[in-house]
């Protein structure tokens, strides 16, 4: 008995340090993930938010974050300063989920927030929060072509045929190509009558004459414009005057017949504004995108301002001729997603 | 009484051996094992039914073929430039050799992401280099030969690190007596050299087909990523993470870790036999 104890102690003695090592670790984990919490929420005089977005928007709201922070300051007299993050909108919509704590989110999709929501990150009704269901401006899908339109490209029905090249993201890993697909779409139904069947032989064609699937917006872009891929681009209406103002002897925007009425939304991520004591910021951060300023600055960066007053002074920009359908036409966004773009569904068919 | 299996002698170069032991083992804990370990429990729900639909998908399929047969072409091309290389860098001397040597190592230390976007631009039908073949007709950027290129990149320094240090320390005397006996160069290669490095070699191989299989940050740059075509493996996870079809994608996971895994133990196994 008296000898075991000895051992025992003695095997302590010998792991001691090992034991020192492992608890030394562990600390040295948690004290790298300490920082970061200091960076969220209130200080007397300064406050921070977060805001987690979708690739297109990067130009708009380094404009508007400066805007609202002068403003803020203004009105309250405390330091606003805003986190700003970009990337694929899905990918975005997760990382909130897995622990980003975005006070704010600005996504692609209506799902990518719906997410949150059933997540109880954000409220259940986000949608009702601020005005037009939660989305502050609209976009819509057009084509970006070579200069001169060597290919003659006017409609949906122009690049399904042969030998055009098409570059467009995956719609199963991009917000942004959900948004082409549902214009294709659009036209595809209108075309045949409301035809199912038809339909999808026409979004068949068209994804068969597509030469790269990039896996978000940006990259297709990139494959485009970059690397001189593709024929036709299929794109957001802002990122392709974007391109055209960089670049304008290199490429001509067209605009399809009917489009698709593009509506990325905004919501307040509440379980986390909240921890940071930010619910107040986060709100009126997203209130002040309605405001006539800022409607303004998105129309200069190429969003269609939801103020229809707005939207009117800028006609000299926006093709307002256009047909834009609704997504809602085809269904929720559940349904959308569960029809087309989930595993097994329209979208993976077409490969089949 | 634990002496011969824990206790170190206390006149090592690095003393301490428990704290040593300590930080290792938590080291590979938190690192490697935990992680590795935790992709089971993404299962959460899941049928073994789900699983080998997930795994036995069409799509999945065709995947498979072409990332492990671009990861095996890309690792038998390495495996002989990956000889030659070590090769010249042991035995000849010449000018930049030491800047060669380095550059080796640049793979390791380069972003996948911007070597990915460097070889598509270089690649492509109109870029420098996939210029030159898209005049003979050959298409590299977007197509498998792209993934195959990018894999290659990936993988390179894996061969050379494991036959260089024992080039290096292949007496030179054995090929001296084999050529005083009389034996051509292609047999003291074959007879006298090749057997010496093989093991490394088969190392190197298994270690450049592991990491080539799951790489995603070059590859998903220059594939053209069409289901059925130029689709990888890695890219199919990708695609259904951002579907938050989590079990989905650690299904298809669990597929890649047993086959590295495989490959690995299988050249581990050939190298204990050559021994």
């Amino acid at each position: 008995m008296k000898e075991s104890g000895f051992v025992r102690q003695k095997i302590f003695l010998k792991f001691k340090k090992s034991i020192f090592a492992i608890v030394l670790f562990f600390c040295a984990f948690f004290y790298a993930g300490c920082p970061q919490i200091k960076f969220y929420g209130k200080n007397e005089n300064s406050i921070s938010i977060t805001n987690v977005s979708y690739d297109a928007t990067r130009e708009f709201y380094n404009q508007y974050n400066e805007m609202f922070s002068e403003y803020w300051e203004e009105k309250y007299g405390q330091k606003i300063k805003i986190i700003q993050s970009h990337g694929g909108s899905g990918m975005q919509s997760m990382s909130v989920l897995e622990g980003n704590e975005a006070d704010v989110v600005s996504l692609a999709v209506e799902s990518d927030i719906e997410r949150l929501s059933k997540a109880g990150l954000a409220n259940k009704n986000w949608k009702t929060n601020f005005p037009n269901d939660s989305s502050p401006y609209t976009s819509t899908i057009v084509f970006l072509v070579r200069k001169g339109n060597p290919k003659r490209i006017k409609d949906w029905s122009d690049i399904i045929k042969n030998g055009i090249e098409i570059i467009t993201p995956n719609p199963k890993s991009s917000g942004g190509a959900r948004w082409n697909f549902l214009a294709a779409w659009a036209f595809a139904q209108e075309k045949y009558n409301g035809d199912e069947e038809k339909s999808i032989a026409f979004l068949k064609n068209l994804y068969s004459n597509v030469k790269v699937l990039n896996s978000g917006a940006r990259s297709a872009l990139t494959t485009f414009v970059g690397q001189g891929q593709g024929d036709v681009l299929i794109a957001w209406e802002n990122e392709a005057f974007f391109i055209l103002k960089e670049r304008p002897e290199e490429f001509e925007m067209v605009i399809p017949s009917i489009s698709i009425i593009a509506r990325p939304c905004v919501a307040e991520v509440t379980a986390y504004s909240q921890k940071h004591g930010t619910r107040k910021a986060a709100k009126e951060y997203l209130e002040y995108l309605y405001s006539d300023e800022a409607q303004r600055i998105m129309a200069k960066n190429y969003f269609r301002p939801s103020n229809a007053e707005i939207l009117k002074e800028y006609e000299y920009v926006f093709n307002l001729d256009i047909k834009l359908v609704e997504a809602s036409k085809f269904g929720n966004w559940d349904e959308i997603n569960k029809k087309f773009f989930a595993d097994g569904a329209i979208f993976d068919n077409f490969y089949n | 009484m634990f002496k011969g299996t824990f206790s170190a002698d206390k006149n090592k170069a690095i003393p301490g051996f428990g704290l040593s032991f300590g930080i290792t083992f938590a080291m590979v804990g938190f690192v490697v094992l935990v992680p590795l370990a935790s992709i089971p429990l993404m299962f959460d729900g899941y049928s073994f039914k789900d699983f080998w639909e997930t795994i036995a998908d069409k799509q999945a399929v065709y995947a498979y073929v072409v990332s492990f047969s671009c990861a095996a072409f890309a690792s038998g091309v390495n495996l002989f430039f990956g000889i030659v290389l070590a090769w010249i860098l042991v035995r000849y001397n010449f000018p930049f050799k030491r800047l060669l040597d380095g550059m080796i190592e640049l793979p390791f230390a380069l972003p996948t992401s911007v070597a990915g976007i460097s070889l598509t631009a270089l690649y492509s039908d109109k870029g420098l280099i996939g210029g030159l073949f898209n005049m003979a007709g050959i298409k590299i950027s977007y197509t498998p030969a792209g993934i195959v290129v990018s894999m290659i990149f990936v993988g390179i320094p894996f061969v050379v690190r494991s036959i260089q240090p024992v080039l290096e320390k292949l007496d030179r005397h054995y090929e001296e007596a084999a050529q005083i006996m009389g034996a051509d160069s292609t047999h003291i290669f074959f007879k006298v050299i090749f057997p010496e490095i093989f093991p490394a070699a088969i190392s190197g191989f298994g270690m450049a087909f592991a990491r080539s299989l799951g790489e995603y940050g070059s590859v998903v740059f220059i594939s053209g990523n069409i289901p059925y075509k130029t689709q990888t493996l890695s890219l199919v996870v990708m695609n259904k993470l951002e579907q938050f079809n989590y079990p989905g994608a650690a299904s298809i996971a669990l597929v890649m870790l047993a086959a590295a895994s495989f490959v690995l133990c299988l050249s581990h196994i050939l190298q204990i036999k050559r021994k």
